[in-house]
């Protein structure tokens, strides 16, 4: 059964007529059916469009069999002949270009690059096809889901971001890496993880934990954390980036690894589990690549103030923000129906506080990695699914 | 004190100077007070404090008697010496703002009262550092002999305070206490120049004022010759300062001339050039009526007084005859009601059976006192006023039927100006479409009988109405409670035949819910007006900036469609063009309720937004004279319908296209 998020907001049905097949036709060709549908509407007197499908919570359903977070059918047409619109038009087409280009070329270019690449002065004016890297961005993402395309597929990638260590043995764009002797940093996942690029050698790891922050991650490295319990620590630097949560995906899916998730208390974490596990609203499109439906929450839950006997001192206020989106998680359609999330989220809102990660270091600085973690991965009972 | 001087306004001056005294001082000079026997209502003043005293010696020893050799009478111009800052005369700037406005406000009164187009000459000299001399001159009547003295040397005397009617002056104090505060602080007494026609001799007098007694002191008295043929010229020298700006003499003439636009002022000010604010109509305002006091706007007290000193003798006569909107009729009514006959003879009535009375009259159902008092400046003189001394745009103004505060009848009055030299609104960009335009406050002007309010504007009345406006709802921007965002003067004008002011000062109109719904009123209707403009304005903006938009980007468009497919790059460009002439046609032609496209008309000058009491000044297209601009404008007011059928065609179109 699927659950459609309610909260509609202003979307209209599509009314183009742009084949909308999948994995029919390469992208190169997915492009020029863009652009030839743009010609052949100005050709017939019609506001030439092109139609994205909503990337909104009101165009999310989650899909109770897979345990994904799915995007709706919803579209919204972007006009050219609209004055709110035009200008978006316009870059979207632009970008469009470009991609072609690339694949064309047989080369890639990072989100940063394609913003470059697009940008220029409009004859005549002195206005600029993009004023901001934040403008080309979600254009972008547009463009994927208007052809149905994937960001790789049309040459594009985001900056590295995310790192991991432990008992795995990889082979990275041709070279083999091995994760246990990767030095301080550990080794910095790419933005694309498809199987083209990277495969796995040798696993030796029983699990993975999933970190939020660098600084984290960090705690767990040099405690040797992935050598004592046999396993893989990784980070995605707040919420994972695509390259980050694929690869997770691909070592969960393929190498049968469980996923374990060790997030801050407050809303932002709760969400962060949210996307690991079931997809984002946002990229709703990729969540069949990326989520991870087995990932289990081990913490920090509102629940360990009391469990762990912290102090005072580690109790950050809510504000109202933080209020506001946590209310809106627990609405969210795959957590409304858990009643231990609904215990945990009211929980924090009774406690009115939230606690970072770090929190368990005032206690010790070994704490953390040594009680803390181990106590929580022994105790099913505490894990949140 | 509730009462102030609205509850005494009928007591003789010297009544009226202890009651002020004792509501003004509080209880340190209760004890000072000389007991008036005379009085009865006079006789249980002494606080328990004093009653303590006279019982026995006291602490420090002196007896009830020696306090009594203590206590004497207190004169009105004592007390406003001491209290110098009650009429204004809080600081030197103030003080001369204070003394010209005194001036030219007896000016204005007198020459309107005898049907005179003013024409005031204003000098203001510097003869020291913080010495000036105030020179204004009138066309007006002039004075008789007799009388110039008390006018300009007493305080607390004069035409004014004794009757119900609209008029500047209120109290009578104005003038003398400026010339008191200019002997007070440079010694120079008050120099006068009257003269009651062209065959008349002007008498010159020059005076002093004896506080001690509230009495002119006359130190010359002659007949002289002047070059002028009929008006008053005062002349007070006193300690000041001067400023331009905010709150000074320049600002105050320059609204003054707002609100007046019948009168005619040349300023000479210390300091540059001379400035000419010259008429804008000959239309005198019409002439206010005197009236009544309406039962509900009276203190029993008051009432008492009335019923003590009226000329009539029995009750029904008194209340038909010394009220307004008491006829014959209810009078026999009331009567009846506290049991008493319209045949009660007066002398008869106690206390508590005139308190009866009271309540029973203050319980019937009486009509709302007669309006055709009030002589508002009215909306088409407000629009002259505000065009001649405000370059803006957008002007309107509206001018609210008469309303009743506390018995007392008051008209509130509103107008705007909008944009041209005051400013471009930060909402809108400059003309390249790009960029936003500068954060300006807009200005509140206030006026109370055409006397323009220039200090304690937080506190007054008419300013709170208009932080309380919602101006978002007129397309203005505003944080909650503050004054709106805009290139605009509000203009907000009281006519009243008593406005409740909250100091003796006259600064802040005192804020009663009836007139400030009413000025709020007023304020939305012309901030309606503007909204529809400004709409109207954005609207046209959005649509050449829509046509710009799309012919910018076609080329772009055309290009990476080209690198994306094979394709025929100029028929491909001509469709696009085709399309966008067709999208911002549409978006240019204007409907009528039927759908069908107007063909232009012909641009009129001035208003063509179809609203009442509204001028649009196009001041980008070419600097006019100041002269004929305005003339051409004035003409063109023409006060029609407020919904223009053009509008509301365009606005349904509009709504339609988008779905």
């Amino acid at each position: 059964m699927i659950i459609m998020a309610k909260k509609a907001k202003k979307t209209t049905k599509a009314k183009s007529k742009r084949p909308t097949k999948r994995g029919n036709g390469s992208t190169e060709k997915k492009i020029e059916g863009l652009a030839t549908s743009v010609v052949e509407m100005a050709h017939r007197q019609q506001d030439p469009a092109i139609a994205i499908p909503t990337r909104a919570l009101s165009n999310v359903a989650f899909n109770e069999k897979t345990r994904h977070v799915e995007m709706g059918e919803n579209k919204q047409s972007r006009n050219f002949f609209n004055y709110g619109q035009a200008k978006r038009f316009m870059q979207t087409m632009l970008v469009a270009s470009k991609c072609k280009d690339l694949i064309e070329l047989g080369k890639t270019a990072s989100i940063r690059q394609i913003y470059y690449l697009a940008k220029h002065t409009i004859k005549g004016t002195k206005e600029k096809t993009f004023d901001d890297q934040s403008e080309s961005d979600p254009i972008i993402e547009d463009l994927e889901v208007a052809i149905d395309s994937l960001r790789e597929e049309l040459h594009v990638f985001a900056s590295n971001r995310g790192n991991l260590a432990g008992y795995i043995t990889l082979v990275d764009a041709g070279s083999t890496l091995d994760c246990t002797a990767m030095g301080s940093a550990g080794y910095a996942v790419p933005s694309i993880c498809e199987p083209d690029v990277i495969q796995f050698k040798k696993c030796d790891a029983k699990f993975i934990l999933h970190v939020e922050k660098d600084t984290v991650w960090r705690r767990f490295h040099e405690d040797r954390f992935w050598e004592t319990h046999k396993c893989i620590i990784s980070h995605g630097g707040g919420q994972p980036a695509r390259g980050m949560r694929r690869l997770l995906r691909r070592m969960h899916e393929e190498l049968k690894l469980p996923v374990f998730v060790l997030l801050d208390n407050d809303p932002w974490g709760y969400y962060i589990y949210s996307v690991i596990k079931h997809g984002s609203i946002n990229l709703a499109y990729e969540s069949r690549r990326m989520a991870i439906p087995d990932a289990k929450f081990i913490g920090v839950s509102s629940f360990d103030y009391d469990r762990c006997d912290m102090t005072d001192d580690v109790k950050i206020e809510l504000d109202a923000n933080d209020v506001k989106r946590a209310k809106q998680i627990a609405n969210y359609p795959w957590f409304a129906s858990k009643r231990p999330w609904q215990r945990e989220i009211k929980k924090m809102l009774s406690n009115g506080f939230k606690m970072e990660v770090e929190a368990m270091i005032s206690k010790d600085l070994s704490y953390l990695t040594e009680q803390y973690v181990p106590m929580k991965l022994k105790d099913k009972k505490q894990w949140l699914d | 004190m509730a009462a102030g001087p609205t509850g005494t306004k009928t007591n003789p001056p010297s009544e009226q100077l202890t009651l002020t005294f004792t509501s003004n001082s509080g209880a340190a000079s209760i004890r000072r007070k000389t007991m008036q026997p005379k009085q009865p209502s006079k006789r249980r003043p002494s606080t328990p404090r004093a009653e303590a005293k006279k019982g026995g010696a006291t602490r420090r020893g002196l007896s009830a008697e020696a306090l009594g050799k203590q206590q004497r009478d207190i004169s009105v111009s004592e007390f406003f010496a001491k209290n110098r800052h009650l009429l204004g005369f809080d600081n030197k700037r103030k003080a001369l703002l204070t003394t010209v406005k005194e001036a030219v406000d007896n000016s204005l009164d007198a020459c309107e009262e005898a049907g005179i187009l003013p024409d005031i000459d204003i000098r203001v000299k510097q003869v020291d550092q913080d010495r000036f001399t105030v020179m204004v001159r009138d066309n007006g009547p002039g004075i008789v002999r007799q009388q110039i003295p008390n006018i300009f040397g007493k305080l607390l005397y004069g035409s004014k305070f004794h009757r119900l009617k609209m008029s500047r002056g209120q109290q009578g104090i104005g003038i003398s206490a400026a010339g008191m505060y200019g002997l007070i602080t440079t010694g120079k007494p008050v120099h006068i120049l009257s003269k009651t026609g062209p065959r008349a001799q002007a008498h010159d007098y020059t005076l002093a004022i004896d506080t001690r007694k509230n009495k002119p002191d006359i130190i010359r008295d002659q007949e002289i010759e002047v070059e002028w043929s009929r008006g008053t010229q005062v002349t007070i020298e006193l300690q000041a300062g001067y400023n331009k700006g905010r709150q000074s003499v320049d600002e105050y003439l320059e609204l003054t001339a707002i609100a007046n636009p019948h009168a005619q002022f040349v300023y000479h000010p210390p300091v540059g050039a001379t400035v000419e604010f010259p008429r804008g109509t000959d239309e005198l305002p019409d002439e206010t009526r005197e009236i009544k006091p309406h039962p509900y706007g009276i203190e029993l007290g008051t009432f008492m007084k009335m019923i003590k000193e009226s000329g009539a003798k029995n009750l029904g006569p008194f209340l038909a005859g010394e009220f307004s909107r008491v006829s014959p009729t209810v009078a026999k009514k009331v009567c009846g009601g506290a049991g008493l006959t319209t045949r009660t003879y007066l002398g008869t009535i106690t206390p508590p059976v005139a308190e009866r009375v009271y309540t029973v009259l203050q319980n019937t159902k009486l009509k709302a006192p007669s309006t055709d008092c009030l002589a508002p400046i009215g909306a088409e003189s407000i629009l002259t006023g505000l065009l001649k001394e405000i370059k803006a745009e957008f002007y309107t103004a509206s001018t609210r039927p008469p309303s009743v505060y506390r018995g007392n009848p008051f008209q509130i009055e509103v107008g705007l100006a909008y944009g041209g030299e005051l400013g471009s609104d930060h909402r809108d960009g400059d003309e390249n479409g790009n960029g936003k335009g500068e954060r300006t406050q807009s200005r509140v002007i206030r006026f109370a009988n055409r006397v323009p309010l220039l200090y304690q504007q937080s506190s007054c009345c008419t300013f709170k109405a208009v932080t309380d406006t919602k101006w978002n709802n007129y397309s203005l921007s505003q944080s909650s409670g503050s004054m709106p965002q805009a290139p605009m003067v509000i203009l907000i004008h009281m006519a009243s035949v008593w406005v409740p002011f909250i100091s003796e000062g006259k600064e802040a109109i005192a804020d009663y819910d009836e007139i400030r719904k009413e000025v709020k009123l007023g304020i939305a209707e012309c901030g309606r007006r503007l909204g529809i403009l400004l709409r109207r304005k954005r609207k046209k903006v959005a649509h050449s900036k829509r046509r710009d938009v799309f012919t910018r980007y076609i080329d772009e468009v055309v290009e990476a469609t080209r690198s994306m497919a094979v394709i025929n790059k100029e028929e491909f460009r001509r469709s696009l063009v085709t399309l966008s002439k067709t999208y911002t046609a549409q978006a240019d032609m204007e409907f009528d309720d039927h759908g069908k496209v107007i063909k232009k008309k012909k641009q009129q000058p001035g208003n063509d937004l179809g609203l009442a009491d509204t001028i649009v000044v196009d001041r980008e297209g070419g600097e006019e004279d100041n002269g004929t601009l305005f003339t051409e404008v004035a003409n063109s007011i023409s006060p029609m319908k407020a919904k223009g059928k053009r509008s509301s065609g365009r606005g349904t179109k509009k709504t339609k296209r988008k779905r």
